[in-house]
């Protein structure tokens, strides 16, 4: 099935939503925003792909692994970061005086949180998509329809 | 002025939320529930509160109602 309406929509739609997203995880520790939501709006971008190149292509589906290597590698960037704090003595996820504390207002303005964030928004993302997944084609072989 | 905007989205919200309780078409109940969360955003909003906002709209909006479309899918439309 080729769905025209879907396939433009979905061509103007798509880049946005992840710009936007990327803004937020981006501007997590200067503006609303964070690592959740940021995540969750990447997320619904992947499953919005999902959903419009689902019937066109086969070379276009995203595989199961993509969003479990999303999920795995977030949970160990926050992980490493918080371990980087231990490595010179001190608590887990000590910030101030561990990791250079930038200018504020910046991008680069407050350390391990931007690096944080980012993680945060990639186990977010691989999870939310990972649910739609699981939900739409897991145990499609047990029950045969659909 | 701005009171009155926010009585009318807060009754807004109430008539959504009873709809939704109400309604036996599991899509429309879908739609309407995503209406329901982007006037809960706005509200949040209001509030001052622009973090909630942005994951209200981004969760409540955004992905349950894919996960709910993706529920129907699997199952049937209709509430028996």
């Amino acid at each position: 099935m080729h769905d025209m309406i879907l396939e433009m929509l979905g061509r103007v739609l798509i880049p946005a939503t992840q710009l936007f997203g990327a803004y937020i995880l981006f501007h997590g520790h200067l503006s609303p925003g964070g690592g959740f939501s940021g995540g969750t709006i990447i997320g619904a971008s992947f499953i919005f792909y999902s959903l419009v190149y689902r019937f066109s292509a086969k070379k276009h589906r995203l595989r199961h692994e993509t969003s479990l290597w999303f999920e795995i590698g977030g949970a160990l960037i926050y992980v490493g970061a918080g371990l980087v704090g231990i490595l010179f003595g001190r608590h887990f996820l000590t910030n101030q005086g561990v990791f250079p504390i930038g200018e504020p207002g910046r991008i680069w303005s407050s350390g391990m949180i931007l690096l944080v964030t980012l993680g945060i928004g990639a186990k977010v993302a691989g999870t939310v998509f990972k649910l739609f997944q699981e939900l739409l084609e897991g145990g499609a072989e047990q029950d045969g329809h659909h | 002025m701005l009171a009155a905007i926010n009585l009318l989205l807060l009754l807004f919200l109430v008539v959504c939320a009873i709809v939704v309780a109400r309604t036996k078409d599991l899509l429309s109940a879908t739609i309407i529930f995503s209406a329901y969360s982007m006037v809960m955003s706005i509200i949040w909003q209001q509030l001052h509160s622009p973090d909630v906002a942005i994951t209200e709209a981004a969760i409540g909006a955004g992905a349950t109602s894919l996960l709910f479309l993706a529920a129907i899918s699997r199952t049937g439309r209709h509430e028996e």
